[in-house]
C-alpha cells in the first residue's frame, strides 16, 4: 500500500515537472503519437510529424507504452524518441510479441531516424513532408527461419510521408491526413523475419490515415497500412478505427480496435490497442 | 414538425452567415481581443515584445482586422503585418504559444470550437508574414 502510495506521488511529480519543462512550441493535438516501430505518427503508420511538440528552436523527448491485444497475438512495445529542431527524429522502440496460444515470444529492436524535407503539417499550403527509416533487428531469428523468411536476423524500411492538418475543414472541426510509402521486406513488421520464398525482394506499401478532432483534447479516425505476403502465409493489411485523448501536451492515451487479419495462418486477429504517450520535456 | 422546421431555416441561415456573425459580431470579437490582451499581459513570454506598445491601438486594429477578414465588413486600417511584426524577430515557439493564447481567449469568450478554428484559419496565413523577421 505505501509503495503504490510512493509510485502515484512519484508519477504525479513526474507529471507536474514535465508541465514546466516539456516544449510546447505546436499546437496541441498536432504532434500525434508514436506508432508500433517508435516513429512519431499514428498507431500503426509513421507519419511526417515528429514524435514532440518542438519548434525549430527547441529539442524534445518522448516515451510511449503500447499494447495491441488480438486474439491469438499480443504485441507490447516500449518506445522512446528525441525530437530534434522539429526538423530531425531519433526513435528506439523495443517489441516483445507474445504467441499466446502456441506460447512463447518474439522480440525485435527497431531504431529509426526521419528528417523533415518540407513545411508544417498546420500552417503550410501544402502538406508537410519527411523521409524515414526504421532498422529492425530481431532478438532471436529462430521462428522467422523456421516460417522461411528469407533473412531472420534484420531488415530496413524506407517511407516518404506527407501529413496536413486542415483548420476548421469539416463543419469547422480540424481535420488530419497521412499519406506514406514504404519500401519494405517486413514480415508482419519483421517479427517473421524479412523476405521468404515468395517476395525476397523489397516492395512498396501504402499507408494512411484520417482523422478528426473533435475538440483540442479528443481525436477520432481511422488508419490502414497495407502489407506484403513474402511468407506465402496470407499476410493481410492491417487497420484501426482509434480515439485519442490529449489532456495535455504532455500526455496523450489512445485506445483503439485494431483488425490485423491473418498473422502465421491464425486468421481474423483482431483486438484493442492501448497506447500511453508522455513527453518528458 | 415546427422544431425540425425552424431547424431547418436556421440551418440555411447559418450558410449565408458571415464568420463574423457567426462569431458574435463586434460585442465578442472585442471581447475576444481584449481577453487576448489580458492573456499577452499575464505571460512572460509574450509580454515583452509588446513593452512600450500603444495597446489601446493594438485593440482596435487587431479587432477591425478579424472583422475584415471575417466578412464584417471593416476596412483594416493598421499597418501591413510585415511591417508590424518586422524587428521583433518572433521565432516560431513563440508564435505558436501566441495562438494558444489566442485560443485560450476565445475559450473565455465562450466562442464555440468549431468557430475558433473557422477564425484560426482565416488567421493562420499571416504566419509567414512575421516569423524570424
Ligand atoms: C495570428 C497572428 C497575429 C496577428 C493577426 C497579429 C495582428 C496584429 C495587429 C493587427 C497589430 C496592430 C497593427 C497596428 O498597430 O497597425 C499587431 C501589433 C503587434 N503585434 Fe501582432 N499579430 C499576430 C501575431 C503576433 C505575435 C506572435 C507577436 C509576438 C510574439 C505579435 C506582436 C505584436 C506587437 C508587439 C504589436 C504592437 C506593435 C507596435 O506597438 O507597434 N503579434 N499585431
Amino acid at each position: 500500500m505505501r509503495q503504490i502510495k510512493c509510485v502515484i506521488s512519484l508519477v504525479t511529480f513526474l507529471l507536474l515537472s514535465f508541465d514546466l519543462f516539456a516544449a510546447e512550441g505546436k499546437l496541441i493535438g498536432t504532434a500525434g503519437l508514436m506508432q508500433v516501430e517508435g516513429s512519431g505518427g499514428g498507431g500503426i503508420v509513421p507519419w511526417a510529424t515528429l514524435a514532440g511538440y518542438d519548434s525549430q528552436d527547441q529539442t524534445s523527448f518522448s516515451v510511449a507504452t503500447t499494447q495491441v491485444d488480438v486474439d491469438d497475438y499480443r504485441l507490447n512495445v516500449l518506445a522512446g524518441a528525441f525530437s530534434l529542431y522539429d526538423r530531425v527524429e531519433l526513435s528506439i522502440a523495443h517489441q516483445r510479441f507474445d504467441l499466446k496460444s502456441l506460447g512463447g515470444e518474439i522480440k525485435q529492436n527497431v531504431v529509426g531516424a526521419k528528417f523533415k524535407l518540407y513545411g508544417d503539417v498546420v500552417f503550410s499550403q501544402l502538406p508537410q513532408i519527411s523521409l524515414g527509416i526504421q532498422h529492425k533487428k530481431l532478438e532471436d531469428g529462430t521462428i522467422a527461419s523456421a516460417l522461411g523468411a528469407g533473412s531472420s536476423s534484420s531488415g530496413t524500411d524506407f517511407y516518404i510521408a506527407a501529413t496536413k492538418v486542415h483548420l476548421g475543414a469539416i463543419a469547422g472541426f480540424n481535420a488530419v491526413w497521412n499519406l506514406t510509402a514504404r519500401a519494405t521486406k517486413a514480415n508482419e513488421l519483421g517479427l517473421l523475419g524479412f523476405g521468404g520464398p515468395v517476395q525476397q525482394d523489397y516492395e512498396l506499401m501504402l499507408e494512411a490515415s484520417f482523422g478528426i478532432l473533435l475538440s483540442r483534447h479528443l481525436a477520432v479516425g481511422a488508419e490502414y497500412r497495407q502489407k506484403p505476403d513474402n511468407l506465402g502465409l496470407g499476410e493481410d493489411d492491417w487497420m484501426d478505427f482509434f480515439i485519442s485523448y490529449i489532456p495535455s501536451k504532455n500526455f496523450n492515451f489512445t485506445l483503439a480496435y485494431a483488425n490485423l487479419g491473418s498473422i502465421a495462418g491464425a486468421p481474423d486477429q483482431s483486438g484493442l490497442y492501448l497506447s500511453v504517450n508522455g513527453q518528458l520535456w | 414538425m415546427f422544431m425540425a422546421t425552424t431547424l431547418f431555416i436556421s440551418g440555411c441561415a447559418t450558410q449565408q452567415q458571415s464568420l463574423y456573425e457567426e462569431l458574435g459580431g463586434a460585442e465578442k470579437v472585442n471581447q475576444i481581443v481584449e481577453n487576448f490582451v489580458i492573456q499577452i499581459e499575464t505571460d512572460p513570454t509574450i509580454l515583452p515584445y509588446f513593452e512600450g506598445s500603444d495597446i489601446d491601438r493594438f485593440v482596435e486594429k487587431l479587432s477591425e482586422q478579424i472583422c475584415a477578414l471575417t466578412g464584417g465588413g471593416c476596412v483594416y486600417s493598421g499597418d501591413t503585418m510585415e511591417h508590424v511584426h518586422a524587428g521583433m524577430n518572433i521565432t516560431e515557439a513563440d508564435f505558436n504559444r501566441t495562438v494558444d493564447l489566442l485560443i485560450r481567449a476565445m475559450d473565455a469568450a465562450d466562442i464555440p470550437h468549431r468557430s475558433q478554428n473557422k477564425l484560426l484559419k482565416v488567421l493562420a496565413p499571416t504566419r509567414k508574414e512575421m516569423l524570424y523577421r
